[in-house]
């Protein structure tokens, strides 16, 4: 599969072809600019490869119509390394925000978004504002957004990006756990520390091809 | 739940921006009115059409030294052409008895003027009042013919004033709309920037493009409809107050407007309002929002 982006002089992604299990925890490193963030685009189907296809849920995203779109999304959870949070809102309210939105009731948010809360380590903190939370609880409430409507793939832009080292061991304990649930985990980073201490299946990505597909691999 | 969560969406965006909202509305009811108003006297000036140039007449006067013999063969003929409808003739007495009734507010002027000194006249209906230059052509040259009078000539006068009142109109409501237009455009953008962030986690976890779209859009239709209503009351105060001043003299000559003409323009005025303000409003989202 191939992605060149308008006006780039060479591909960001040059025939890549990659397949994740289902359950798998997978990382995708490599230096800026190598193509690792298109990945994640292109699994959100926000870009569309110009070769190839892209398959997520057995569903062929490339040919997938516009409006097929917000439905597909529903089956991926994301995150990001700027959390994304409604900063005018609380924890609970960003969460709920995201059932809501979707066409769930304030009924199933109730019993759901508490629940999803206490998973991420955010018992009790349910009624802070952004503001009033650290980076790691931040993360984690978007964690929890990500993964409150139980998502099939959750899909993490360098999480840990903005999060001190011992922050992040943390973040990375939990993605660990909700991959346990089997929901697939796509990670793109550059923290070679955490990949190095989860030893999990690592794709190294320069200039937009394949340079290491290794099981249980380290940083590199 | 849902419509909950839109609607008190729609209001929090009226609100925030209450300034362009205000101006948003009033563009949009001046605009409205303006339609409204050149509506109406496109009907009006039809209906009076068709009733004035029904009862229109041409007056042939004869010469007061007039031959008898002159206005039978002028009789003779008219009542045989095909574009004449009707003849009437009018003698010196009758036109006498008419030139009394028309300045009965000028006793002067009537006890001046003999019956003798008026004219005689055949009074006619045409079976189409727009053919009058033939019949002016075929009978100026006739024997014992003084003038003829074409009343529908001064109609075209008053129309061509009425169409032009309804042609400004309708020029100033397009310029209004487009004025309009782009302040719901403005005003979008700025609501969709106000939400940007709202709009990318809806994004994100897949909420429907409807879902994203509709508090802005309903938005701009919510404001299209109160300014539908704003220039329905514009028209409304219009009639009012011409039924009171000098324009009520004018009832006579122009046929009034009734109230259920002026309510009935409104369905007109919403239609236009909200769907103006839906499809604007929904571009500007195709163009801004990118969903």
């Amino acid at each position: 599969m191939t992605k060149t982006y308008p006006k780039a002089s060479r591909p960001s992604l040059d025939n890549v072809s990659v397949s994740i299990e289902k359950g798998e925890f997978v990382f995708f490193i490599g230096p800026s600019g190598s193509g690792k963030s298109t990945i994640i685009k292109l699994l959100l189907h926000e870009v569309t490869p110009n070769k190839g296809r892209v398959v997520v849920n057995g569903k062929d995203v490339t040919s997938m119509r516009s409006w097929k779109r917000p439905h597909f999304r529903r089956s991926i959870g994301c995150v990001f390394q700027d959390f994304r949070l409604l900063p005018n809102r609380t924890a609970y309210e960003n969460v709920a925000f995201a059932l809501e939105v979707i066409g769930k009731t304030k009924a199933v948010a109730r019993r759901v978004v508490p629940e999803v809360l206490e998973l991420v380590g955010l018992g009790g903190k349910e009624h802070r504002y952004p503001h009033e939370l650290s980076g790691g609880e931040q993360q984690r409430v978007a964690v929890a957004r990500a993964f409150v409507n139980r998502p099939l793939i959750l899909l993490a832009d360098e999480p840990t990006g903005n999060l001190d080292p011992d922050t992040s061991i943390e973040i990375m304990r939990l993605l660990d756990r909700i991959n346990r649930t089997g929901t697939t985990v796509v990670m793109v980073t550059h923290d070679s520390n955490i990949v190095n201490q989860m030893r999990r299946r690592v794709i190294e990505i320069e200039s937009g091809r394949i340079v290491r597909d290794q099981a249980r691999g380290v940083y590199g | 739940m849902r419509m909950k969560y839109v609607l008190s969406e729609v209001l929090v965006g009226l609100w925030r921006n209450v300034t362009m909202t205000v101006a948003m509305i009033i563009t949009m009811a001046v605009s409205l009115f303006m339609l409204g108003g050149s509506g109406l006297l496109y009907q009006k000036v039809g209906d009076m059409k068709d009733l004035y140039y029904e009862n229109v007449q041409v007056s042939i006067f004869l010469k007061t030294d007039v031959q008898e013999q002159q206005r039978t063969d002028l009789e003779t003929k008219l009542n045989a052409d095909p574009l004449v409808k009707d003849v009437t003739y009018v003698n010196k007495d009758e036109a006498y008895k008419r030139f009394q009734q028309m300045y009965a507010d000028a006793p002067d002027l009537v006890n001046a003027v003999k019956p003798d000194q008026l004219p005689e006249s055949f009074r006619l209906t045409l079976n189409d009042p727009q053919q009058y230059k033939q019949i002016y052509d075929q009978y100026k040259t006739a024997e014992g013919i003084d003038t003829i009078v074409d009343q529908s000539k001064l109609l075209d006068k008053v129309f061509g004033v009425l169409t032009g009142i309804q042609n400004g109109a309708l020029a100033l409501a397009i310029v209004m709309a487009a004025a309009a237009l782009l302040l719901v455009a403005n005003t979008i953008q700025v609501a969709a920037y106000s939400k940007r962030r709202e709009v990318a986690v809806m994004k994100l976890v897949g909420a429907s493009n409807w879902f994203i779209q509709a508090p802005f859009v309903l938005e701009a239709v919510v404001a299209g409809l109160i300014g539908s209503i704003l220039g329905l009351l514009a028209l409304i105060g219009v009639k009012t107050l011409a039924a009171g001043s000098s324009m009520a003299a004018l009832e006579g000559l122009i046929t009034p407007i009734s109230w259920s003409e002026i309510f009935l323009t409104f369905p007109l005025m919403a239609a236009v309002g909200g769907l103006v303000s839906a499809i604007t409003a929904w571009v500007t989202l195709r163009f801004y929002l990118r969903v």
